[in-house]
């Protein structure tokens, strides 16, 4: 997990009192945080030292790191590699090869990727010659000729590992995988995914030459340590430029995080999730708030953040329909409800529609077919409501059957807040019968 | 270049002469001379004993060479034998011993086929033609020529090593039968010259004397030279012609202007100088670049190291008039009035190469460098007995070839523009031979298809040449060397991790000593018999099939090499190092012969070489591991696979490994299955006992682990899979654990019991419990809802709206503020992601459906746990 450090430079001085300054925020990763300092140090050492003795003494290794998302899981290996590379042993050795499972999504492209970047011989600027078989004949030929004491070690991550146990019969991973079970060029295999099922994707023969080397980085760390991180991370560092800002500024983050209000709104999103990525979020959304004129963050404004961060998207959506497009919403709840969940088509969310006019008596919402059809064609534009699968296009649009894809708390939620919103549909909305 | 195999001319084979004696035990007439006619040849071939003939192979470019010994039929004259004394060319070598001689073979390099077990005995009907093979001392050079036709013998093989061999072995040999292996040159198609010439002869007499006059030196050289440039006829279109005419052979003649110009060395090349200049820049001349190169690269030599060739060339040509030695030709032109058109041919040729040389040497004074180098072969081919005295000239010669090579590294610039002008000559050579087809000769065919191929020959020149994106033909597969050394294990702990790597090769393979002993008796009885066979090898991964099969080679090899069992040849492809199983072919071709082709090309190659009965030397032991994935929908791999080593002379044995025993039935139609045969065997998982002692042999005395240790290691896999690399790798990962944890100095540094306890836990444990226990507090209460809801409705599967609900009311219930749709779908995926939940494609929505992917009870014993 990185630390972060918010570093702010005024470009000009607050002497002078210049507007035009700006803030640059500078996501750096540093040293390891304290959190979960157990497991992650663990792990650390125990992937530095797999990773050493591949590069060191030819030791041929691979290894996985499974962990949710944003656990820190690249972040480990970014680190582990940077202390590898000091090593000057190690860096004048070492070959590294990153593919990524979203990018190389088959073997072909992979096995170009690989040689492109060894650079092989049948590489010519960036294209790589031969076909598909000729590629793996080649790359094979290369790693069998290496042996332990004279080649250098080449180091495999793959991310979004998962991904590469769907290509055909798991070529690339068994040879991979087979090469570092035997004397050929050393090779370490690092494997990243968030898959905790992962092996169960390997084939037999591939899972028996994966050495089962396993490092499990989940965030096992409380709500105490998630506080610290978010000071730490907001602090500036002793040796930040402008002394007495500094100060200022980690004293105001002091404050901060000893409010009520704002231990509040963290411990909602500390239990929502233990991901770094989304915390990030929430304080890159509170310091865009600092200027000059108010040089810290206020407990209100996390606040603010937090309730962006968490506020429902689809109900918000619901605030920009009109008033006719939120009644066949709402006719469409009444429906869900009566047929419990079964499918609709326009007509019936029509006479739904018409019940609810018919009721009232007054012309205000009386609307012809094709507009209510186009607010339908609208609505399902917008994916608020989607044809069932499977349903036959053939079918005239009227008559094709629909789902909601929204829930009840949601449309309710959108009616309290939909501005100047008809009392009677309001009611309407809550009335348990349509 | 093509050989006249039978499919495309037919081939009479007959006896020439009575038997010379007959052998009544065998019932065999012996013979003294055979005839082979050729259809549409008017003069027959005539092989004798002693004579060196090429035997229809299964390569077609690269028959078989032999040295016919004795020839000899059966009494009803069905039957007719020869019998033989094989080389072996390069190619028929195996690839791992060429290793063995030290240097790269040359292509026309042969060797004296001294190992057992040959089937000598040939039917006459495989004889395709004679052939030259000239015996070379081990220290000279080869010369260096494109011609096919001569065959260089330096050595002899006897599969397991290179002896020098005896010249009289092949030369002595060679001698007597030198009128008729001369005869390859004019089988195809002189008889049609002859006739023309014989008509001219007179008219064009005096002429040719003349054109000798001038040009001078060496034959050899610009016979060389014209052969690479046949346009060059059209240039000088009228002289040629006239001198193609000229069928006078008077080697006295030659002789005397040989001698008389053999001194002013210079002299031929400043006279020729003025008319070339024109030519020079003519398109036809292009083709003559072909050698550029080679010959800017002397241009920069010193003039002392030109001076140099210049010598040995002019040596070469007073050598050439040695009398004694040209007689030879002439007493048999009067003998013989076939051989008579070679040697016409001969010194007919050698003038129209003057001109050709001349023209050369006077656009570059380096081409005659590049001729004295050339000169070689041709003098080999004009007159052989010069073969002796080879020897010194070329060593001479050697090191102006290595300034060659030096200087060549420098024309990277010119390789591009000689590559392109390749193409361009290539043109003009096919055009050339439409046009001057009258004129062609059988040898200056054979070396246009020779220049045809000679791009190929330099690719690595076009692979250093800078910018250009050109597709690299040989780039040979290599991962860079390390700078710095690796380090040598340290300590016990690290001594034993690296014993203990599956990699490394254990001295013996323990616990499988019955599997070894069975597959070992079966290949090498089949080796010994010198038929084939197939055998299926299955069992789980990890249980040691491909390490028994490689111990098994190795010991075979180890058996060949001290001669207890006749050599053979180990090839080894694995299913699942190809991308499709048709490239199997392309891999058992590339591993048999270094040819590179299709697959398609490659089985037809392949089925060619086992089906055909042609003699063969060796036999070849192929591996094909993971064998299901050779699995195509006609089977027609694996099919062919088995069929090979049915088949009586392809003496070819089958080792097949799958995982699965039951591999045949289940995935093989019947005549596939018919074809492996019952020879089965089956890898048993490792036994914890069994465990233990590989683990024991592997550390082979280093003192790492506990005794209690290992029992637990080897019990616990033998419970789980009796994989042997879990084993490994769970002791390898339970020294590092004990590297880490040493640093109390009570403990005795060994691995003990907690260490591999502690890897056996990281190795084995599921981690979805640590994983439920480490989610936040929503993605827990989500679990909590999903199993509510799974139970309210009786299913094991939900909608995310209803497990939603249950959600809301779960928050409700703990006193947390309820989450909004939003959020409890990231919730939901992120746990999905993890793969604690399945999900259904999130375009769904709210109304993906949802399952668990963990028992309920594991997470509500993780839950409960908290």
């Amino acid at each position: 997990m990185p630390q972060l450090h918010f570093r702010f430079r005024f470009r000009c001085s607050r002497g002078t009192g210049c507007v035009g300054s700006c803030v640059r925020i500078h996501e750096k990763a540093a040293s390891w945080c304290i959190v979960g300092v157990v497991v992650t140090l663990c792990a650390c050492r125990h992937l530095l030292e797999l990773l050493r003795r591949s590069a060191i003494q030819g030791e041929s290794n691979s290894v996985l790191i499974v962990g949710p998302r944003g656990a820190g899981k690249t972040m480990l290996l970014q680190c582990v590699l940077r202390d590898l590379l000091q090593e000057k042993e190690a860096q004048k050795n070492l070959l590294q090869v990153h593919l990524n499972g979203l990018l190389q999504t088959d073997d072909r492209i992979a096995l170009k990727e690989i040689t492109r970047q060894l650079n092989l011989e049948n590489v010519v600027g960036d294209k790589v010659f031969g076909s598909f078989a000729e590629n793996l004949a080649f790359l094979l030929e290369a790693l069998k000729k290496g042996d332990r004491s004279s080649s250098r070690p080449v180091l495999f991550v793959l991310d979004e590992f998962d991904l590469f146990a769907h290509h055909k019969n798991q070529t690339l991973l068994y040879n991979l995988f087979d090469v570092s079970q035997s004397a050929q060029t050393p090779v370490a295999v690092v494997g990243v995914t968030c898959r905790l099922d992962v092996l169960e994707l390997l084939e037999k023969r591939v899972k028996s030459r994966f050495s089962h080397r396993q490092i499990h980085l989940l965030s096992s760390f409380g709500f105490s340590e998630y506080l610290q991180t978010v000071r730490t991370q907001l602090s500036l560092p002793d040796d930040f430029t402008d002394r007495g800002f500094a100060q200022d500024w980690n004293s105001s983050i002091q404050t901060l995080c000893e409010d009520k209000s704002v231990e509040e709104a963290l411990q909602r999103h500390f239990n929502s999730s233990k991901d770094f990525r989304s915390l990030h979020m929430l304080l890159m959304l509170c310091l865009s708030r600092v200027s000059v004129s108010k040089p810290s963050i206020k407990p209100a404004d996390l606040l603010d953040a937090s309730r962006l961060c968490l506020c429902d998207a689809k109900a918000n959506m619901l605030h920009g329909l009109s008033i006719l497009e939120l009644c066949l919403i709402i006719a469409m709840k009444h429906l869900n409800d009566v047929y419990e969940g079964e499918p609709f088509n326009l007509q019936m969310v029509h006479n739904e529609f018409k019940k609810f006019l018919q009721r009232k008596s007054n012309s205000m919402y009386n609307f012809e077919q094709p507009v209510v059809m186009k607010a339908f064609e609208h609505l399902q534009q917008l994916e608020l409501i989607r044809p069932v699968d499977g349903s036959s296009a053939k079918t005239q649009r009227e008559f094709q059957l629909m789902r909601l894809m929204l829930d009840h708390s949601q449309i309710m939620e959108a009616l309290q807040k939909y501005p100047q919103c008809p009392t009677d549909v309001k009611q309407w909305a809550m009335s348990a019968f349509g | 270049m093509k050989y006249f195999t039978r499919p495309r001319v037919k081939r009479e084979y007959r006896w020439r002469g009575k038997p010379l004696s007959f052998n009544r035990k065998l019932k065999t007439y012996d013979y003294g001379s055979l005839v082979i006619s050729v259809e549409g040849l008017p003069r027959p071939t005539i092989i004798i004993p002693e004579q060196h003939i090429l035997i229809e192979g299964d390569d077609e470019d690269n028959p078989y060479v032999a040295k016919v010994i004795r020839l000899f039929g059966d009494e009803s004259g069905e039957q007719m034998k020869a019998v033989v004394q094989w080389f072996v060319r390069v190619s028929e070598v195996p690839l791992s011993k060429l290793k063995l001689l030290g240097r790269e073979p040359h292509p026309q390099e042969i060797f004296h086929y001294q190992g057992r077990i040959c089937d000598d005995e040939v039917n006459v009907e495989s004889i395709l033609r004679p052939v030259q093979v000239k015996h070379l001392d081990s220290a000279t050079p080869f010369p260096n020529s494109d011609d096919k036709d001569t065959m260089y013998v330096k050595l002899s093989w006897d599969s397991k090593a290179f002896r020098v061999v005896d010249s009289a072995l092949v030369e002595s040999a060679c001698e007597p039968a030198s009128p008729s292996s001369q005869l390859p040159h004019a089988v195809s198609g002189v008889e049609t010259e002859s006739l023309h010439s014989a008509t001219k002869l007179s008219a064009s007499k005096c002429l040719s004397t003349k054109r000798r006059n001038l040009a001078t030196r060496t034959p050899g050289v610009c016979k060389k030279l014209e052969l690479h440039t046949p346009e060059k006829k059209s240039i000088i279109g009228e002289d040629v012609v006239s001198q193609l005419l000229d069928k006078e052979l008077d080697s006295k003649v030659m002789l005397a202007h040989r001698l008389s110009s053999s001194p002013p060395q210079p002299h031929p090349v400043t006279h020729r100088l003025t008319p070339i200049n024109k030519a020079h820049r003519s398109p036809v001349t292009q083709g003559t670049i072909r050698l550029k190169p080679s010959t800017i690269a002397l241009n920069r030599l010193p003039p002392s190291k030109m001076n140099r060739p210049l010598l040995s060339a002019r040596e070469n040509s007073t050598r050439a008039t040695n009398p004694s030695q040209r007689k030879e030709p002439q007493t048999i032109k009067d003998e013989d009035p076939a051989l008579d058109v070679i040697a016409e041919e001969d010194s007919k040729s050698s003038p129209v190469l003057l001109v050709a040389a001349t023209l050369r040497s006077s656009q570059r004074k380096s081409a005659l460098l590049v001729s004295s180098r050339i000169r070689k072969q041709l003098n080999l081919l004009d007159n052989q007995q010069d073969l002796n005295s080879d020897g010194e000239d070329e060593d001479e010669f050697v090191p102006s070839q290595k300034e060659l090579n030096g200087c060549s590294e420098e024309d990277e610039d010119d390789g591009e523009e000689e590559a392109g002008l390749d193409s361009e000559e290539e043109i003009l050579v096919k055009k050339g031979r439409g046009t001057t087809a009258v004129f062609r000769t059988p040898r200056s065919k054979q070396k246009t298809h020779s220049l045809t191929r000679t791009p190929r020959k330099n690719p690595n020149k076009k692979q250093i040449m800078p910018g250009t994106p050109r597709t690299p033909h040989q780039a040979t597969p290599s991962i860079p060397c390390r700078s710095l050394p690796t380090r040598q294990p340290a300590n016990i702990l690290e001594e034993a991790r690296a014993r203990l790597h599956v990699s490394s090769v254990p001295e013996s393979l323990p616990c499988r000593e019955q599997e070894f002993q069975d597959i070992y008796s079966f290949v090498e009885s089949k080796i010994i018999d010198g038929t084939g066979g197939c055998m299926y090898i299955s069992g789980v991964p990890g249980t040691g099939k491909t390490a028994t099969v490689h111990e098994v080679m190795r010991c075979l090899q180890h058996a060949a090499d001290v001669d207890e069992i006749p050599t053979f040849h180990f090839i080894e492809i694995n299913g699942m190092k190809m991308t499709d199983p048709h490239q199997a072919y392309v891999q058992i071709l590339q591993n048999l012969t270094g040819q590179k082709a299709t697959p398609d090309h490659a089985a037809a190659l392949l089925d060619k070489r086992f089906n055909n009965p042609a003699p063969r030397k060796q036999t070849t032991v192929l591996l094909v591991d993971e064998l299901d994935l050779l699995w195509t929908r006609k089977q027609n791999v694996m099919y062919n696979l088995f069929d090979w080593p049915t088949q009586r002379h392809a003496r070819l044995v089958v080792l097949t490994i799958a995982n699965t025993m039951d591999l045949p039935e289940r995935i093989m139609i019947n005549r596939v299955a018919s074809r492996l045969g019952l020879t089965r065997m089956s890898f048993q998982p490792y036994s914890f006992k069994q465990l233990q002692q590989i683990i024991m042999s592997r550390l082979n005395k280093v003192k790492a682990f506990e005794e209690d240790a290992l029992q637990l290691v080897s019990r616990k896999v033998a419970a789980l899979s009796g994989d042997a690399r879990r084993c490994l790798d769970i002791c390898r990962r339970a020294t590092e654990i004990c590297e880490h944890s040493t640093t109390n100095p009570s403990a005795t540094g060994l691995v003990g019991m907690s260490h591999v306890m502690e890897a056996l836990n990281e190795m084995f444990s599921s981690a979805y419990i640590t994983a439920i226990k480490c989610a936040s507090m929503q993605e827990q209460l989500f679990l909590r809802a999903v199993i509510a809801e799974f139970r309210r409705l009786g299913l094991e599967e939900a909608t995310f709206q209803q497990v939603f609900v249950q959600h809301q009311a779960l928050c409700r219930l703990e006193g947390l503020q309820p989450i909004s749709v939003s959020e409890g779908l990231a919730v939901c995926q992120r746990l999905g992601a993890c793969r604690l939940l399945l999900l259904e494609p999130s375009r769904l929505g709210v109304l993906q459906r949802v399952r668990l992917n963990v028992s309920q009870d594991d997470v509500l014993y993780a839950l409960k746990a908290d």
